[in-house]
C-alpha cells in the first residue's frame, strides 16, 4: 500500500498563487489529474515528486515527506512534461544510465524489461534524436520504471501521441494500476483521463475542484446550466414557447444591433449582442429534446443552435464557483 | 563520486561543439607560444606574460568556464537535469562528481598544454613549465568549482563568469592592486611563484603562496558544498501547467 498524501499543500510564486490549499490522497489504482492549462497540475506533479517545496502544508508519502529526500526516488518514478533527455546516446544507452543512477544490481536487464514494457525494445539502439514525440515519451516512461517503482507520476503523457500510441500507454498505465501500483497522470482531456482513471481529481486555477470517479466527474459538468445561442425564424414567438415549455432556466431576445428587447441588456460570459435568442438550461437534455419539436410545432425554422460554453475552462470554473 | 554521473557528464562536456571550443584555446596558446619562441627567443618577461598573463590569466578561466558551466548549465536550462535528480543519488555526489569532470577536462586541456607552452618557451631547464602547469591546474579547478556553482545559480552562469573573469580579474585587478587579493588567477600565480623558486623567471603574485592556497583551497570547496546545497533545492525552471 504506497500512498501519496497531500495535506493543505499550497504554493505560490511571488504574489502568484499556483496552487491552493489542495488535500488529496493519491493510492494505489490509477488516478487522473485533469484540469485546464494552467491550473497547477505540473506545479502539483512536482510538489509530489519532491522537486519543489509547498509554500504551505506538506507532501508525504507513506508518512515520510518527499521534499529533500533523494531516497524516495527509490518508490517514485517520474515521467516529466518537457520533452528534453541526454542528446546523442541510444535510447537503450539513456534508460540503461537511469538504471544505473537507481544503483540496480542488474542494470542491462532492468533496462531490458522497462524497454519491453513500454514496446520500444526493438528499436532502442537507435539515437534519441530520432524518435518522433511518441516514442521519445515512451522512452521517457521506460527510464520512470526502470527501478519498478511503488508511484508513477506521469505530467501529460499522452501529449503529442497518436491514437495507437496512446492506448498503448493506457493499457500499461491501467495493466499497472491494477497491478496495484499507485499511479497519477495529468492531462487537460477529459475523454483520456476517464479512460483509464479509477479516481479523477479535478484542479481548476490552483484549487482542488472535485474529485470522485469518472461517472461522478462526467454527471457534475454535464447537469452544470448550460447556455446555447439560437437562431430561428421568429425568435420572439419560439422565445416564449421556451418559456412556457419549461425547459429552460431563462431566455434572452436579443434584437440585431445590439438593443435587446428587454432593454439594455447587460453583458454576460461570451453571449453576444447579435440578434440571437440566448438560453441557458438547466437539464441539457430535457431543452435539447424540446426545442425542435417546439420549433416543428409552432412552424419556426431553426437556423442555428450552439453551445456557448463548452470550452474545457468554463466547464471547470463551474465546478469552483459552485 | 558517481561513475555514471560522471560519464554521462563526460559525453556532454566532449560532445557537441563545446569540444572544438575546449581544444582551440590551447592551440592557440601553443601556436602563439612557438611563434614567439622562433622569433623573439626565449625571454624570462615574455614567457611570464605569455604563461602566467595569458595562459593562466586567460586560456585557464575561459575553458574552466566553459567546462564548469557546461557540466550542469544546460541540463538545468533545458530540464533534462531531473534524470539525475529524480534518483537516489545525493545531490551533494553529484556536484562533486561533475566538478571533478569539468576539472579533469580542463587539467587536460589547460594545464597540460601549459607545460607543453612551457617546455616550447623555456625548455625542459628550470621549472618554468612545471610551475604554470601547476598554476593552471590548480586555477582550473577552483574555476570549475566557482563556475558550477553559478550555474546553478542562475541561468546568466556564462555573462556572470565572463565579467569576473575578464572585468574583475583582467581589468579591475591590473588597475586596483586591492582586487587581486581576490582573484582566482593571483591565488594561483603565488603557487606558482612557489614552484618557481628563485630563478631566471620569476612572477610576483599579489598574495603569500600561504593565503593563495587556502584562498583556492576555501573556494574550491565552498563552491562544491554551497552547490550541492542548492541542487537539494533546484526548482524546475520550465514553464508551469
Amino acid at each position: 500500500m504506497t500512498v501519496l498524501t497531500l495535506d493543505s499543500v499550497s504554493r505560490w510564486y511571488g504574489n502568484v498563487v499556483a496552487v491552493n490549499d489542495v488535500t488529496m490522497q493519491v493510492g494505489p489504482g490509477v488516478t487522473g489529474l485533469l484540469g485546464p492549462n494552467g491550473a497547477g497540475k505540473s506545479t502539483l506533479i512536482n510538489m509530489m515528486a519532491g522537486f519543489l517545496d509547498p509554500s504551505a502544508g506538506t507532501v508525504t508519502l507513506d508518512g515520510t515527506p518527499v521534499w529533500r529526500n533523494e531516497q524516495i526516488y527509490t518508490q517514485i518514478g517520474l515521467v516529466p512534461e518537457q520533452e528534453a533527455m541526454y542528446d546523442s546516446v541510444s535510447g537503450w544507452a539513456f534508460v540503461l544510465a537511469n538504471a544505473r543512477l537507481h544503483g540496480l544490481p542488474d542494470p542491462a536487464d532492468a533496462t531490458s524489461r522497462a524497454l519491453a514494457a513500454v514496446g520500444m525494445a526493438d528499436v532502442a539502439d537507435r539515437d534519441l534524436a530520432t524518435y518522433s514525440k511518441g516514442m521519445a515519451q515512451r522512452i521517457k516512461v521506460a527510464t520512470a520504471l526502470v527501478h519498478d517503482p511503488q508511484v508513477l507520476l506521469l505530467d501529460e503523457p499522452f501529449n503529442g501521441m497518436d491514437p495507437r500510441q496512446r492506448l498503448q500507454l493506457m493499457e500499461l498505465l491501467a495493466q499497472m494500476g491494477a497491478a496495484g501500483r499507485t499511479i497519477l497522470f495529468s492531462s487537460h482531456i477529459l475523454e483520456e483521463v476517464e479512460q483509464i482513471a479509477g479516481t479523477i481529481q479535478v484542479m481548476v486555477a490552483g484549487r482542488h475542484a472535485a474529485s470522485g470517479d469518472h461517472r461522478h466527474i462526467r454527471r457534475l459538468m454535464t447537469e452544470r446550466p448550460h447556455r446555447y445561442v439560437v437562431r430561428s425564424g421568429d425568435d420572439r414567438t419560439l422565445a416564449a414557447a421556451i418559456i412556457a415549455s419549461g425547459t429552460a432556466d431563462g431566455v434572452e431576445l436579443a434584437a440585431p444591433g445590439g438593443r435587446a428587447a428587454t432593454g439594455r441588456r447587460r453583458s454576460v460570459g461570451t453571449w453576444h449582442d447579435d440578434g440571437a435568442l440566448h438560453v441557458q438550461a438547466g437539464d441539457v437534455g430535457q431543452f435539447v429534446r424540446a426545442l425542435p419539436r417546439l420549433a416543428s410545432e409552432l412552424g419556426i425554422r431553426l437556423h442555428e443552435v450552439t453551445p456557448t460554453d463548452e470550452s474545457l475552462e468554463s466547464v471547470f470554473s463551474y465546478l469552483v464557483d459552485r | 563520486m558517481n561513475r555514471t554521473v560522471a560519464h554521462l557528464t563526460a559525453r556532454s562536456l566532449l560532445g557537441r561543439r563545446r569540444a572544438l571550443m575546449l581544444l582551440a584555446l590551447p592551440a592557440i596558446l601553443l601556436g602563439l607560444c612557438a611563434i614567439v619562441r622562433a622569433t623573439a627567443g626565449s625571454d624570462p618577461a615574455i614567457n611570464v606574460a605569455l604563461l602566467g598573463g595569458f595562459g593562466v590569466g586567460t586560456v585557464v578561466p575561459l575553458l574552466g568556464l566553459i567546462a564548469g558551466t557546461g557540466a550542469i548549465g544546460p541540463e538545468i536550462d533545458d530540464g533534462s537535469v531531473v534524470y539525475l535528480l529524480a534518483k537516489p543519488v545525493g545531490r551533494p555526489v553529484i556536484v562533486r562528481t561533475k566538478v571533478a569532470v569539468a576539472a579533469g577536462v580542463v587539467a587536460a586541456v589547460a594545464a597540460v598544454p601549459t607545460y607543453l607552452a612551457g617546455l616550447v618557451l623555456a625548455g625542459g631547464s628550470g621549472r618554468v613549465a612545471l610551475a604554470f602547469a601547476v598554476g593552471a591546474l590548480v586555477a582550473g579547478t577552483a574555476y570549475c568549482a566557482v563556475f558550477l556553482l553559478l550555474a546553478v545559480l542562475t541561468p546568466h552562469a556564462v555573462v556572470v563568469g565572463l565579467l569576473y573573469a575578464l572585468v574583475w580579474e583582467a581589468l579591475v585587478g591590473g588597475f586596483v592592486p586591492g582586487a587581486q587579493v581576490l582573484s582566482i588567477q593571483q591565488w594561483a600565480m603565488s603557487v606558482a611563484e612557489q614552484v618557481l623558486g628563485s630563478g631566471p623567471t620569476t612572477v610576483d603574485a599579489a598574495v603569500s603562496v600561504g593565503s593563495g592556497t587556502a584562498l583556492l583551497a576555501i573556494v574550491t570547496v565552498g563552491s562544491i558544498v554551497l552547490a550541492g546545497h542548492r541542487l537539494r533545492s533546484l526548482r524546475p525552471r520550465a514553464g508551469e501547467g
